[in-house]
């Protein structure tokens, strides 16, 4: 199982980091969006992928009776998918901005802006 | 008040204070009193914590009395005290700025609100014991920077703001990579637990890829070699108190949590780990300068310098010395003012002389004297002139250069050094020295609007100066906060009472 969830957040790191180098900044997102999806999956394995009971104490008691799954990954992937799509909401809006403002989100053009722009100021 | 109010109040207040300068949004006096009111408070509860600090020692306290290490930890070591009460003066300083520095489509859009939540996730970042709960305070104040980098919609500043947004995603990831990967080998997250736990780390051989992880991660945040091409990018676009803010503490929090993280995860690193951080630092210190050089804009000229300031506080602590870390710790507390003065000064300059290209300012001197000479202090700190706070940070770190025996790197501080020199010489010759261009200044500005603005200036100069003249009790501190980062006894003993 572990293997299978290594590999997997291997290829999701890879497509990602192929999309972060692309010109498109909308490409540019999705890499984002799939590099945080794998490191969610590092964060879930590195809590071992073991097959337990629910981690619920029974009442009477005040530490669970045999072996439970540790809760602890779970809480911490909701934390960052929570934050993750936050975050991500909200760069897509500045990009639709980007796009409504510029006409483009291909970083080339972007990257040329700037200068246009200074000399439209001064002249 | 007790040690535990006390750690939580720097979060609380700046949250309730965002909170009531919302309700408050339609009526933008009422804000900005709210918002002097609150910068204040945090002011005196960061002092007051510091008092504390310093008469009590370390100060721990578990959130909703879950023990460590499974619960949150609020902890004020010497450091972390020092550095919110340092925040809390510059926020008070740019809310003062702001009362007439911010214009009113932004006062409508939320800038009050979301100046106090920056601030509010900055002193969580800075009081927090727990690497998960680091991440998201870092999270809290990225989002509140996000908007307030685009609040008012300009060209450049959408510009600036999907370069400083699409990489600090990307930092955000490499952080969590590296949070999992520490907790899948230790299975813990309490910093002081894992000061304890590292050895599994150590022995799977994973030590220097975790390091490179979070060296990433809070490098990003910090404008280090070769990962700060965002932040020329981006801190130009912003109107002057947001950027102040933004160059006072950011890129401090990055720092900071590399000095926290590296001291007590990784005091002694193996494998290339300091090799890393020494070029780093040395190549971030240089080119920094070498890119304020050729700059004709003044506020990305002082954001190259932001950059090369950021290298000598990662070279204080890549020695991995006590002294190392003191000039790394002292040169922190003093810059976070420094900066923020520096970019508070930019925004004055633009507003006086009409524009931001330096071939085109000229005649402060005459015109603005008081500004001038608010000038010389945060800009010859900065090139590390005595007697101003920057020159002994530097002297310290150039010591424990020597101490480490590391030449090159002492060579290439000074070297970048002389370069900031020469480069806030420059500025002081043409916009400051030089005659106007045009017989005057083009500002317009009301008296009372200029004694405002320029009062946090001058405070911030006349405090650096005093901090320069009489340093011995911000040096006491930097180096009991250094000797606490190299020996981390006393931190686990007050989390964990062991």
């Amino acid at each position: 199982m572990d293997v299978l969830f290594a590999l997997l957040a291997g290829v999701l790191t890879a497509a990602g980091v192929y999309l972060l180098l692309r010109r498109s900044l909308v490409r540019m997102l999705f890499g984002v969006i799939l590099l945080s999806n794998a490191v969610n999956l590092v964060l879930f394995a590195a809590g071992r992928t073991t097959r337990a009971a629910p981690p619920i104490i029974p009442e009477g008691l005040s530490a669970p009776a045999g072996a439970v799954a540790n809760p602890l990954p779970q809480a911490l992937i909701l934390t960052a998918i929570v934050i993750g799509f936050g975050l991500v909401a909200f760069a897509f809006v500045l990009l639709y901005r980007t796009y409504a403002t510029f006409g483009t989100v291909d970083a080339d053009d972007l990257a040329r802006e700037p200068e246009r722009g200074e000399k439209g100021d001064g002249g | 008040m007790s040690a535990a109010v006390l750690l939580i109040l720097p979060i609380i207040v700046p949250a309730v204070t965002g909170m009531l300068t919302l309700l408050a949004r339609s009526f933008p006096s009422a804000q900005r009193v709210l918002s002097l009111l609150g910068t204040t408070a945090l002011f005196a509860t960061g002092g007051l914590l510091l008092v504390q600090v310093q008469a009590g020692g370390i100060q721990a306290t578990q959130m909703g009395d879950w023990p460590a290490p499974f619960g949150i930890t609020l902890v004020a070591d010497y450091l972390s005290a020092g550095l919110v009460a340092v925040t809390g003066f510059v926020a008070a300083a740019v809310a003062v700025y702001a009362l007439r520095g911010i214009d009113a489509e932004r006062e409508k859009f939320g800038f009050h609100t979301l100046f106090h939540l920056l601030l509010m996730g900055i002193n969580g970042a800075f009081l927090t014991g727990d690497l998960f709960n680091m991440y998201v305070w870092f999270e809290v104040l990225l989002i509140a920077s996000f908007v307030l980098l685009v609040l008012g919609n300009g060209r450049e500043q959408l510009d600036g703001a999907v370069k400083y947004v699409g990489i600090n995603l990307v930092a955000s990831v490499s952080f969590l990579a590296a949070i999992g990967l520490v907790y899948g080998m230790t299975g813990t997250l309490n910093l002081a637990d894992l000061a304890g736990s590292m050895q599994n780390v150590r022995q799977s051989g994973m030590e220097a890829t975790v390091a490179m992880l979070f060296l990433i991660g809070f490098g990003i945040k910090a404008g280090l070699f070769p990962l700060y091409f965002w932040l020329p990018a981006s801190y130009h676009t912003p109107p002057a108190p947001i950027a102040a803010v933004f160059a006072g503490l950011l890129t401090k929090v990055g720092i900071y949590s590399l000095l926290r993280v590296f001291t007590l995860l990784f005091p002694e690193p193996t494998g290339y780990t300091q090799t890393v951080l020494l070029v780093v630092a040395g190549a971030t210190m240089l080119l920094g300068a070498f890119g304020a050089l050729v700059q004709r804009n003044v506020l990305r000229l002082l954001a190259f310098l932001v950059i090369s300031a950021m290298g000598y506080v990662a070279m204080g602590l890549g020695f991995f010395t006590t002294l190392g870390l003191a000039g790394a710790v002292f040169y922190i507390f003093q810059d976070i003012p420094v900066k923020t003065s520096l970019f508070l000064m930019g925004g004055l300059m633009e507003r006086e002389t009409g524009t931001n290209q330096l071939g085109d300012m000229g005649g402060i001197y005459t015109h603005r004297p008081l500004l001038a000479a608010a000038f010389i202090v945060p800009a010859f700190s900065l090139a590390g002139f005595p007697p101003f706070p920057g020159f002994w940070g530097k002297l310290t770190l150039v010591q424990a250069g020597l101490a480490a025996e590391q030449w090159t790197l002492v060579a290439v501080a000074l070297i970048a050094g002389a370069l900031t020199l020469l480069i806030v010489g420059q500025v002081w010759a043409r916009a400051f020295w030089r005659p106007a261009r045009n017989d005057g200044l083009v500002s317009n500005m009301s008296a009372g609007t200029r004694t405002i603005l320029q009062g946090p200036v001058v405070g911030l100069a006349l405090v650096l100066l005093a901090v320069g003249l009489y340093a011995q009790p911000l040096f006491d501190l930097a180096q009991t906060a250094a000797v606490h980062l190299t020996d981390t006894g006393p931190y686990v003993q007050a989390v964990l009472g062991r």
